[in-house]
């Protein structure tokens, strides 16, 4: 029978990773779709550095930022009695910085196509800035937030680089599906490296297929932030 | 009791234009912000909701202070009791016709009696409640865009070119219901537009906007009055607005007389305007001749006595405008260059004007 703890860590793992970006990657993405900063762009192309980048060069930076000689991972083990490094937490943060860029960047494109039109309309009916984004912005942008959260999660699972680097091979803690993929092919289990390898295939393929279906349908002509004229 | 004012002293600069205006308005009826394309229209309708910010100046209204740069002073735009209600509508998509109504009603500050009901009773927008902003029509999200203004219940409205996006049978059907405005919720309004002719027709005073600065601000029928204005309310379309009273009504000659003081003028039937009633005419003054002697074996029914007080010759394109005093309201005519010559026109001539049609504008609500 095969070890299905891997999968439920990998689950645990992208679930926690796409709740933290969601808080994090909304306002980068916001301000990002709404300043005229000069800064936009630096901060732009620092967020979509991990798209490019190799995962072994961000994995290597992040086991040097986060193991316990360095300021970072001193102080988290000061006040946790654990280390990043090799540990689920180091995995998180790891896998937060690693797919920032497909919270980030759907969501800015969403923001972007909903202009300035709704919000000064909300503006003038009494709606507070907050108010406004909860109560327009957030139901206006619901396919940005759909496709930044499939992606997200989709994105965390597949992860390999990073988490080798990282989180090494630990069972139960840092050994994610496809780790356990990598391992079963080294020790020549290919049944179980078929099996868990069909089952990312076809979760990823439901996922992306229930998303682009979604878009599909709510992406009619009469759809959008409301600006026609006629 | 004093009116309310909103005084306006700001210098907006924007990427290719610039706005600047040291004005007070009063708080009270319709006001129309006149202008053409660019004059900055928009522009002060926005810097006064709070949508751009001056770079010097302040604003207030009815004492509230909203912008004051030398005191470091911007209230945000959700914080101005202002309803804005925009030329191309901004119903929220996500949202039917009901949800963007009440979505106004559940963020009015004041506690106020104004119900979705009655609001949806005056614009008639039952039977659209359940649909979804995508299925209306061009006059009906106007239609839905000022109800849920309103009911924001503001101290003062903004109305930005709520026609101009519509086709002439559309504005025909809005315009009643934005006449019926001030009667129905007393709020003070400023009125965007580029048509002269929806101006006389419902604003009380107006201010004329040209290239970023205010040329003029007053009584609706004293600014249309103005030659030196034609330049910016557009020659062709002058004329003056009096105001009179519905005397009778002859429903055998299909006519309706309306007293100005002294004077009487007889127009086609308007049964609506009942007796007593003050209605706003409109005489445009290329529909009006004048003649030195009383005209006989004339089909024109509205021929006034008066005084000729003004000549105004425009050598280049061979035309006089005039202003003739019939007792109490004043008339504009346009006439050729040769008939002033012929007739030997003068100012302080006794002269009767004769107007050959004349326009019902408003039912009296001032």
């Amino acid at each position: 029978m095969i070890d299905l703890t891997p999968l439920w860590l990998t689950l645990h793992l992208a679930f926690v990773t796409t709740v933290i970006l969601l808080g994090l990657g909304t306002p980068i993405a916001w301000w990002l779709a709404r300043t005229r900063s000069p800064l936009k762009v630096p901060i732009e192309a620092l967020t979509a550095l991990p798209l490019v980048l190799p995962p072994t060069v961000l994995g290597f930076y992040l086991l040097i930022l986060m193991s316990p000689s360095s300021t970072l991972g001193s102080f988290w083990v000061s006040i946790t009695g654990e280390a990043l490094t090799f540990s689920f937490s180091g995995l998180v943060v790891a896998s937060v910085i690693y797919s920032l860029p497909f919270m980030v960047q759907p969501l800015a494109r969403a923001f972007e196509s909903v202009g300035h039109e709704p919000l000064e309309a909300a503006a003038s009916l009494r709606a507070s800035p907050l108010d406004t984004f909860f109560s327009v912005v957030v139901p206006l942008c619901s396919r940005g937030f759909l496709s930044a959260i499939v992606l997200t999660f989709v994105h965390t699972i597949g992860e390999f680089g990073v988490v080798l680097m990282v989180g090494g091979n630990i069972p139960g803690q840092t050994k994610v599906i496809s780790i356990a993929i990598y391992e079963h092919v080294e020790t020549l289990r290919y049944d179980d490296a078929h099996l868990l390898s069909l089952g990312l295939v076809l979760f990823a393929f439901v996922a992306l297929l229930i998303t682009y279906g979604f878009n599909r349908r709510s992406n009619g002509p009469n759809r959008g932030a409301s600006r026609h004229v006629g | 009791m004093s009116v309310d004012v909103l005084d306006l002293n700001a210098r907006v600069r924007l990427s290719d234009f610039e706005l600047v205006i040291d004005e007070s308005l009063e708080l009270s009826g319709v006001t129309a912000v006149f202008g053409p394309s660019g004059s900055g229209k928009s522009t002060l309708l926005r810097t006064i909701a709070g949508f751009e910010q001056p770079q010097t100046g302040s604003i207030s209204c009815a004492g509230e202070v909203w912008f004051d740069s030398a005191g470091g002073i911007n209230v945000p735009p959700h914080r101005r009791s202002v309803g804005y209600m925009f030329q191309d509508a901004r119903l929220f998509s996500h949202l039917d016709v009901d949800g963007n109504l009440k979505f106004a009603q559940k963020r009015r500050g004041s506690i106020d009696n104004l119900t979705v009901e009655h609001v949806v009773d005056v614009l008639d927008l039952g039977a659209l409640l359940e649909r979804s902003v995508d299925a209306l029509s061009g006059g009906e999200r106007q239609r839905v865009a000022l109800g849920r203004t309103l009911l924001t219940v503001p101290r003062l409205l903004l109305l930005d070119e709520p026609l101009s996006a519509l086709d002439q049978a559309r504005k025909e059907d809005i315009l009643p219901y934005l006449e019926n405005l001030p009667r129905e919720f007393n709020i003070p309004t400023l009125y965007v537009s580029h048509d002269i002719d929806e101006v006389a027709h419902l604003a009380d005073r107006m201010v004329v906007l040209a290239n970023g600065s205010v040329k003029a601000q007053g009584q609706t029928a004293a600014i249309l009055e103005r030659f030196d204005l034609e330049p910016y309310t557009g020659r062709f379309e002058a004329g003056v607005l009096v105001e009179g009273e519905v005397t009778s009504h002859d429903d055998r000659l299909h006519l309706t007389r309306v007293d100005l003081h002294g004077a009487t003028l007889t127009i086609p039937m308007a049964a609506d305007a009942p007796v007593g009633e003050r209605v706003r005419l409109r005489i445009r003054a290329r529909d009006v001749a004048i003649a030195t002697r009383p005209p006989q074996g004339l089909s024109i029914r509205n021929v006034l006595p008066g005084t000729l007080l003004k000549i105004v010759i425009e050598p280049e394109n061979g035309t006089a405008q005039t202003i003739i005093d019939v007792g109490g309201p004043r008339i504009r005519a346009r006439l050729t260059l040769a008939a002033v010559e012929d007739l030997n026109l003068r100012e302080g001539l006794p002269v009767y004007a004769l107007i050959k049609s004349i326009s019902l504008d408003s039912l009296g609500n001032s």
